[in-house]
C-alpha cells in the first residue's frame, strides 16, 4: 500500500462524502426546523431528477434552464407535502411521523416509477469520465464538481440563516413554542424548510443522476445521507459537511481493506456500522444539540 | 344493539377483569372463529391459499411487532430481519433432521436471542434514534444474509424447505397448511388478548407511557424492554418459519428485506397501535388492497381502452400502498382499530344515546 494510492482513496472518498453531505443537508434543514426525520428525502431526490429531465423534455428547455425550473417546481412540491401530509400530524408521536415519511417515500417512488418506468436515463450534464490527474492521483471530475456544488450549497445555507427569514427558522428550531408566542408563523417556517429541502434535493439529484443515472437507485442514497446527518448531529449543517467527509473517507479507505476479506460489498456494512455506533455512543452526533428530557 | 350492556353487572374484580366483559364480544369472536375453521370448505381453494393464509401468517407476525411498538412503545424497523433469522434457522434445523416442531421452536429461540440484542440499543436510546438503530441493524442483517453462502446458499440462491410434518403427520394439503397458520395466529392472538390483564402487560404499558416514571414506580423498565423485544422476536421467528413452510416453500434473502420491515410497520400503524382487531384489519388492507386496486385499474384500463406499459402496472400497487398509508395517517392516525372501536361504542348504547339529544 503506497502513500499515493491511499491519498487517492482519501481524496476521492472525501469528495464522495461531500456529495453525501449535499444529500444530507436536505435532511438537516427539515429536522432543524420541525424535528421531523424525513425518510422521504431519497424519493424527493429521485423526483427532483425526473423533474429536471421532464422540464427538458416537455418544455424543450436546455439543462441550465431546466434545473432552476425543476427547483421551482420542487419548491412548491415541498410546500405541498408539508401542508397536506405533515401538518396534520404535528404533535403526534414520532412513530406516526416516521411512518408518514415512509409512506411518502413509497408513494413518491411508486408514482414516479409508474409514470416514467424503471429504466435508467442519463442526466446529460456532459461531464467527461476522464479522470483529472493531480500528481500521481486520479480524481473523478464529476465528483469534484459535485463537491464544489455541495460546498456552494453549504455556503448559501449558512448565509441564508443570517437573513431575516433564516433567523426566523433558527428561532423555530430553537424553541417553537417561544417562536409562536412572539408571533413567528411556525407553520410557514416549517413549510419553507420543506420547500428548501426539496430544492436542495434537486441539486443532489443532478449530481447523483449524472454519476449513477436517473432511476430508482437514487432513493437508496437515503441510508448514507441519514448516516451522515446523524453522525453530524441531525440539526447541524456544518456537522453534515464534516460528517460527510468523514464517512466518505471511512467508506472509501475501509472498503478497500475490508472488501478482500469479506468478498466485496463492505461499503454498506461500514455505513450501517457507523450509524449504529454513532447512535449508541454519541446520539447527538458531532455537532448536534443535546436533548434534555423532562419527566 | 348487539352489545347490550343491560343486565351485565360485575360485582367483583375477577368478573370485572374477565377477558370479555360483554358476552357479545365473545360471541362475535366465536362466530368469526367458526367461519375461519370452516373456510377451507366454504371458500374456493384459491382464496384460501392466496389471500386468507398469508393474511393469517402476516397477522401473527404483525401482532408480534405491535407488542413491541404498540404495547411497549419501542420503535422497531428491523422486524423482518428477525423473521429471516427464524425462517433460516428452522429450515436449516429441519434439513438437519430435527422434527419441525423442534425446528420452529429453535428458530423462534434464536430469533429471540438476536432480538434481545436489539433491546440493548433500546437501553441507550429511544424514539427516533432507536428507529434508526434498528433500521441499521436490518441493513446489517440483509448484508450478512446475502454474503454468507453457508446460511443462504449464496446471494441469489434459495433454500428449499423439507416436507412439513407435525406430530408425525405430513402436512401437504392446502387445508392442513391453512389450519397450521390459523392455529399459530389464534395462539398469538390469545396471548396478546390476555396480555393487558396481566402484570406484564401493565408494566409494558407503563414503560411505554414514560420509562423514567415507570422506573420510579419500581418497574424495571430495561428488563421489560428486553422482554418485549425478545417476545416479539420469538413470535417473529416462528411466524417467519411458518411463512416459509406454509406459503413460500423456499426461503431467499429477498423475502425479508427492509421493505418488508416497513410493510409490517405500515400494517401495525394503519391497523392501530396496541389494537388486536386493528392489526387484523391493517394487515388485510395493506396486504390485499394494492392487488385489488391493480385489478380494478386493469379492468378500467380495459374498459376505456387505455394502454399502459407493463411497468406502469407493476408500480401502481406501490403507489397505492404508499397513498393508503398517507391517507390513513391523515384521516385516522389511530388506525382501523380506532374506527372499529368508534362503531362498537356507537352500537353499545344504540338507540339510547339518540334520546339524550
Amino acid at each position: 500500500m503506497d502513500f499515493w494510492y491511499l491519498a487517492e482513496l482519501t481524496v476521492n472518498g472525501a469528495l464522495t462524502g461531500l456529495l453525501y453531505a449535499l444529500f444530507a443537508m436536505g435532511l438537516v434543514l427539515i429536522y432543524k426546523s420541525s424535528s421531523v426525520p424525513n425518510l422521504a428525502q431519497g424519493a424527493l431526490t429521485m423526483v427532483g431528477a425526473y423533474a429536471v429531465l421532464e422540464m427538458g423534455r416537455l418544455l424543450g428547455a436546455p439543462l441550465w434552464l431546466a434545473i432552476p425550473l425543476a427547483a421551482v417546481a420542487m419548491f412548491f412540491l415541498g410546500l405541498g407535502i408539508e401542508r397536506v401530509a405533515l401538518r396534520p400530524l404535528a404533535g403526534r408521536p414520532i412513530i406516526m411521523i416516521l411512518m408518514m415519511t415512509l409512506g411518502l417515500d413509497i408513494f413518491l417512488r411508486g408514482t414516479t416509477m409508474a409514470i416514467f418506468g424503471g429504466s435508467s436515463r442519463p442526466m446529460g450534464l456532459g461531464v467527461t469520465y476522464d479522470p483529472l490527474f493531480v500528481g500521481p492521483m486520479l480524481i473523478s471530475r464529476i465528483h469534484l464538481i459535485g463537491a464544489l456544488v455541495s460546498l456552494a450549497v453549504f455556503v448559501v445555507i449558512v448565509f441564508f440563516f443570517r437573513t431575516r427569514t433564516g433567523v426566523r427558522l433558527r428561532a423555530i428550531s430553537d424553541d417553537y413554542m417561544a417562536s409562536w408566542s412572539v408571533g413567528i408563523s411556525v407553520e410557514r417556517g416549517v413549510g419553507l424548510s420543506w420547500a428548501l429541502a426539496s430544492v436542495s434535493a434537486v441539486a443532489a439529484s443532478v449530481i447523483w443522476g449524472e454519476i449513477q443515472g436517473v432511476d430508482q437507485s437514487l432513493s437508496l442514497l437515503l441510508l448514507k445521507g441519514l448516516t451522515v446527518a446523524v453522525l453530524g448531529g441531525l440539526d447541524s449543517v456544518l456537522g453534515a459537511v464534516v460528517a460527510g467527509i468523514i464517512l466518505g473517507i471511512l467508506e472509501s479507505v475501509g472498503s478497500n481493506f475490508l472488501d478482500p476479506l469479506v468478498g466485496g460489498g463492505s461499503r454498506d456494512l461500514i455505513v450501517a456500522a457507523v450509524l449504529v455506533l454513532t447512535v449508541l455512543l454519541r446520539p447527538h452526533g458531532l455537532f448536534g444539540r443535546h436533548d434534555i428530557e423532562r419527566i | 344493539m348487539f352489545y347490550r350492556q343491560s343486565g351485565i353487572r360485575h360485582t367483583d374484580y375477577v368478573s370485572d377483569s374477565k377477558l370479555f366483559p360483554i358476552p357479545a364480544d365473545r360471541n362475535l369472536l366465536l362466530l368469526i372463529l367458526l367461519i375461519a375453521l370452516a373456510a377451507p370448505f366454504i371458500l374456493a381453494p384459491f382464496y384460501v391459499n392466496s389471500y386468507i393464509l398469508p393474511w393469517l401468517i402476516w397477522t401473527a407476525a404483525a401482532l408480534g411487532l405491535n407488542l413491541v411498538i404498540g404495547w411497549a412503545g419501542q420503535l422497531h424497523l428491523g422486524y423482518a430481519a428477525l423473521m429471516a433469522v427464524g425462517a433460516y434457522t428452522s429450515v436449516h434445523a429441519a434439513r438437519f433432521g430435527i422434527p419441525w416442531e423442534g425446528a420452529l421452536l429453535i428458530g423462534g429461540a434464536l430469533s429471540a436471542v438476536i432480538g434481545s440484542l436489539f433491546a440493548f440499543a433500546a437501553l441507550r436510546v429511544k424514539g427516533l434514534y432507536l428507529a434508526l438503530t434498528t433500521l441499521a441493524l436490518q441493513f446489517v442483517m440483509d448484508w450478512v444474509l446475502s454474503h454468507s453462502p453457508t446460511i443462504t446458499g449464496g446471494s441469489h440462491a434459495s433454500l428449499q424447505a423439507p416436507t412439513f410434518r407435525l406430530l408425525g403427520q405430513a402436512i401437504t394439503s392446502d387445508a392442513g397448511r391453512y389450519y397450521v397458520a390459523l392455529g399459530w395466529c389464534v395462539l398469538v392472538t390469545i396471548f396478546l388478548l390476555n396480555l393487558r390483564r396481566t402484570g406484564l402487560g401493565r408494566a409494558l404499558v407503563a414503560v411505554r407511557e414514560k420509562d423514567y416514571a415507570a422506573a420510579i414506580l419500581g418497574v424495571n423498565s430495561f428488563l421489560y424492554k428486553i422482554i418485549a423485544f425478545a417476545t416479539s422476536a420469538f413470535i417473529a421467528g416462528i411466524s417467519g418459519g411458518i411463512l416459509v413452510v406454509c406459503y413460500y416453500f423456499l426461503v431467499t434473502p429477498e423475502q425479508f428485506t427492509v421493505a418488508v420491515s416497513i410493510q409490517l410497520l405500515a400494517m401495525v400503524i394503519v391497523g392501530g397501535l396496541a389494537s388486536i382487531i386493528g392489526t387484523y384489519l391493517g394487515v388485510g388492507l395493506i396486504l390485499l388492497a394494492p392487488g385489488v386496486v391493480n385489478r380494478l385499474f386493469g379492468a378500467l384500463a380495459g374498459y376505456f381502452d387505455l394502454r399502459f406499459s407493463p411497468e406502469t402496472f407493476a408500480h401502481i400497487p406501490n403507489a397505492v400502498y404508499g397513498a393508503l398509508i398517507i391517507v390513513f395517517l391523515i384521516i385516522e392516525p389511530m388506525g382501523l382499530g380506532k374506527i372499529y372501536r368508534n362503531i362498537r361504542d356507537y352500537l353499545l348504547v344504540w338507540p339510547f344515546d339518540q334520546l339524550k339529544k
